[in-house]
């Protein structure tokens, strides 16, 4: 019991970590129809770039983690303009082409700047309390909470802001925003600029539990993709609770079962439910 | 367009002249032979790459997984189950074009991005078996004493170069079978398929059963090449299985010329020469690489070859034009997708 | 005699009825014209006799074969083409390679064929080639064989979608709204093509807005609104029924609909 409290906790953290990186991702694939495969590694360079500002420059933690997505922000602004941006009315194949280089070029450049190597990054937040007999650590109740708070923020943002509004009414409607003045571009970039900027607290948060490497990014990818099938392109509350859904079950299957198969669950989850309904579980029928 | 000089056909016979006398110029560079051996198993599989993702246009992220299973198959079966080299495979050639079908009935009832998420999903579970899957594949520990091919009376396939010809013979078979393909209605249907899918159902096509078929091609030439890898590398470990192999095939492809006869094989050897040129910078190649890709698929996505292949189209038409019909306004776009589907080569 | 009889067909999209117990007999070697307003259920039912949409009720016989819900790539090989409301082509082969993309339902040979070049293949290699010319002729744009089809006028492109149905060797054509944007003079070539279609011996199922086209053209008119039939018959029948003036002028205030 003790065992399986623990897990919970373990998995409801993670779950706000994907929930967080997972949004961003669903609001570009539901805003843009782009499948950025780069995500993760915009996730990753959150992660080292939180990692410069608390360790080298010295700056407070939630300050590091603050900055870094800004940092961030102003890279997926730039990634939207030089990169999907002149690709904007080529087929698919060369989103998610383009989206791989620049993954590659991420990663290259977290190597460079940081090495290969993997790196710890000690959380101010230590201790923990203990709930039911199992040990809670500070910094997994903070994630929590962090996703929580990000997340009513985002609410708000989406139904009360202009630019949300706006966010929301593209992703509905395309072609019908365009004609009412709502111009594309800058959601698109203030789409990438938010989806970036989420990532990067996902990373920053999580940072002091797992350790940084270049290619901490690669798995989160597709996790996020399997996320976003099972919670519905492009919607939020989907995002949330497939986050949460995913992250308990690769906790619950690494305790349970084995830890090759927690890792394997998200692509089989991938698997399935595109092998059930092809266009995703929440997307409108299609007829023939 | 079928005179014997066309400078399509003097391109095509340069680069297999190229492929040919490559060992005898590099003289007893062993390393660089090596090189070009496995770029040449890579190139075959990029075949198959070019025939689902430039032909019929469906973007496959399996396809390193795939390229794991012939690895695996020709190298657990040649080593722990004391198989000889050729039916490990032709055990391999028929397990990823049996594999490739029965994952194509499924995959393919997936569109666009969602096929090429549903195949990147099934390439990482490719990787997780055979890195995890301890007692069957060694996971981490990897392959090793994978025997070469069995020769034939004086033909020794221990040796390096011999080895080279062999997997060269593949190699021009994988880009003859392109070249078939693509100048009958075999092609004509998958770039059919590729363009509009509503109007190939229109005029007769079975959209899913050629997809299905064209995917299993493209997996079967895939398990082609990983096999031959095998034997030339002699060792394997899980990431002969790996999704950065099936990026790296994307980015040789995208290079070469996407549905282009000639861009697969010179796309491999002309982007691993830059990874042995930039080998000094190790995982940093893609500092300048990674760019390279994004600046490709902007603005230059036809690739080397789908480039020499326009601007030969250009001129052809232009003379054409000239002597034809002078007063006619040349239309540059013509010209430019004349080449494209006509004769890319 | 009839070609193809449709029998109380029916499509249903998530509560609406877009087609709803329709009867139809076209007779071979004829004009059968479909007209209605915008959202009538027109296309739905080109579609549905095509096999694009699977109907939800009804059946549809060709040749008196049962065809009801045959996938397209089948209809289309047992005599069935179709073109298509908005232009489609592909954009960026040329003309001939469109044309010939049509005869890709009536090759028998197989990738195996073209990797050895067997005489079967280079015969029908040839006789598609010979085919598909003929298209480009009968449809009067063999001049442009070797452009590509986007840089070609609409008009012209309205005729290569036309060639690339006839290459498939169709014994019912369906053409939907084959005149939609063209000039008073392109649509008399247009309706002295489908003379020439039928002349050939083709039957013809026509969808078309141009009701001085329809009533000059088809030797016999269903009228659909909302989905149903409101009448049925001859160009002068159809002309006089008071239900169709009544439809019409109503249509003049009701909304656009895709479905149409």
């Amino acid at each position: 019991m003790t065992l399986f409290i623990q897990q919970l906790f373990d998995g409801l953290a993670l779950g706000g970590v994907y929930c967080l990186a997972a949004i961003g991702l669903t609001l570009i694939f539901g805003v843009l129809r782009i499948p950025n495969l780069a995500h993760g590694a915009l996730y990753m360079l959150g992660a080292y770039v939180t990692y410069f500002f608390l360790v080298t420059v010295g700056v407070p933690y939630v300050a590091a983690i603050g900055l870094a997505a800004v940092v961030l922000a102003l890279l997926g602004v730039l990634m939207e303009r030089l990169v999907f941006h002149p690709l904007r009315n080529a087929p698919h194949t060369h989103h998610m082409i383009a989206a791989v280089g620049a993954m590659f070029f991420f990663q290259a450049v977290a190597q460079a700047l940081w090495g290969a190597d993997f790196r710890r990054m000690e959380s101010p937040i230590s201790g923990s309390v203990t709930i039911l007999g199992a040990q809670i650590s500070w910094q997994r109740i903070v994630i929590v909470g962090t996703a929580v708070v990000v997340l009513g923020l985002l609410t708000w943002f989406v139904k009360r802001s202009i630019h949300g509004q706006t966010i929301e009414a593209i992703e509905q409607d395309r072609t019908g925003s365009s004609l009412v003045g709502i111009s594309p571009s800058r959601v698109s970039m203030l789409t990438f600029g938010l989806a970036a900027a989420l990532a990067t607290v996902a990373a920053g948060l999580v940072a002091p539990i797992n350790l940084l490497s270049p290619t901490m990014g690669d798995a989160l990818s597709l996790k996020v993709f399997a996320i976003i099938i099972l919670g519905g392109l492009g919607s939020l509350p989907g995002a949330v609770v497939g986050g949460f859904a995913l992250a308990l079950a690769e906790v619950m299957t690494s305790t349970y079962v084995s830890a090759a198969a927690g890792e394997g669950i998200a692509f089989v989850v991938i698997v399935l439910v595109l092998a059930i309904r092809p266009t995703g579980l929440f997307a409108r029928a299609v007829q023939r | 367009m079928t005179t014997t000089f066309s400078p399509q056909r003097i391109g095509t016979v340069l680069v297999a002249l190229a492929l040919l006398a490559a060992p005898l110029t590099l003289g007893g560079e062993e390393y660089v032979l090596r090189v070009l051996t496995v770029g040449a198993t890579y190139a075959i599989a990029v075949y198959g790459m070019n025939l689902i993702l430039g032909l019929t246009g469906q973007l496959s992220l399996a396809h390193g997984g795939f390229f794991g299973i012939g690895v695996y198959v020709v190298g657990l079966l040649t080593t722990d189950y004391h198989w000889a080299f050729w039916p490990s495979l032709a055990v391999a050639v028929v397990a990823t074009a049996v594999g490739g079908y029965v994952a194509g009935v499924v995959a393919l009832r997936t569109h666009e991005e969602y096929f090429a998420i549903f195949t990147m999903a099934m390439g990482f579970i490719i990787f997780l078996v055979i890195s995890r899957w301890e007692s069957v594949t060694h996971a981490h520990s990897g392959v090793s004493g994978v025997k070469f091919p069995e020769g034939f009376g004086a033909v020794d396939f221990s040796e390096p170069i011999v080895m080279y010809y062999l997997v060269l013979v593949f190699l021009l078979g994988a880009a003859y079978v392109t070249y078939a393909v693509r100048r009958s209605g075999i092609g004509r249907t998958l770039v059919a398929i590729r363009t509009s899918e509503d109007l190939a159902r229109s005029i007769g096509v079975n959209v899913g059963l050629n997809k299905q078929l064209a995917f299993a091609a493209s997996t079967t030439l895939a398990g082609l090449g990983g096999g031959l890898f095998a034997a030339v590398q002699g060792f394997v470990g899980p990431s002969a299985a790996g999704i950065d192999l099936t990026f790296e095939m994307l980015m040789f492809i995208l290079v070469g010329g996407l549905g282009t006869v000639l861009g697969p094989v010179v796309g491999t050897f002309l982007v691993l020469f830059l990874f042995e040129f930039f080998q000094d910078f190790e995982a940093y190649r893609f500092l300048v690489l990674g760019p390279i890709i994004v600046v490709l698929v902007i603005f230059a996505p036809r690739g080397i070859v789908g480039y020499l292949n326009q601007f030969v189209g250009r001129v052809r038409s232009r003379r054409a034009n000239g002597s034809r019909n002078p007063g006619r306004p040349h239309d540059d776009r013509k010209a430019e997708s004349t080449t494209d589907v006509k004769e890319a080569l | 005699m009839t070609l193809l009889e449709v029998r109380g067909l029916g499509k249903h999209f998530s509560g609406l009825h877009a087609v709803d117990d329709v009867d139809l007999d076209i007779a071979e070697g004829r004009i059968t014209a479909i007209i209605g307003p915008n959202g009538a259920g027109k296309s739905t039912l080109f579609n549905l006799l095509a096999g694009f949409y699977r109907p939800t009720s009804g059946t549809v016989r060709f040749h008196d074969r049962d065809i009801t819900g045959m996938s397209p790539h089948r209809t289309v090989a047992h005599g069935i083409a179709r073109t298509f409301q908005t232009t489609k082509l592909f954009e960026d082969a040329t003309v001939l390679d469109n044309v010939l993309s049509g005869r890709i339902v009536r090759s028998r040979s197989t990738v195996f064929d073209a990797v050895l070049r067997t005489p079967r293949h280079r015969r029908e290699e040839r006789l598609n080639l010979d085919k598909a010319m003929a298209a480009l002729e009968f449809t009067g744009i063999a001049g442009y064989r070797d452009e590509i089809a986007a840089s070609v006028p609409q008009e012209v492109q309205k005729r290569v979608s036309i060639a690339l149905a006839l290459a498939t060797e169709p014994q019912l054509l369906l053409l939907d709204e084959p005149a939609a944007g063209l000039t008073e003079e392109e649509t008399v070539g247009f309706a002295q093509l489908i003379r020439d279609i039928v002349a050939d011996g083709i039957t013809v199922g026509l969808v078309e807005h141009r009701m001085s086209m329809v009533m000059s053209l088809a030797d016999h008119i269903l009228v659909l609104d909302h989905g149903k039939e409101i009448a049925s018959g001859t160009p002068d029948a159809i002309r006089t029924d008071p239900q169709v003036i009544e439809a019409y002028l109503g249509a003049d205030h009701a909304d656009q609909e895709g479905a149409g």
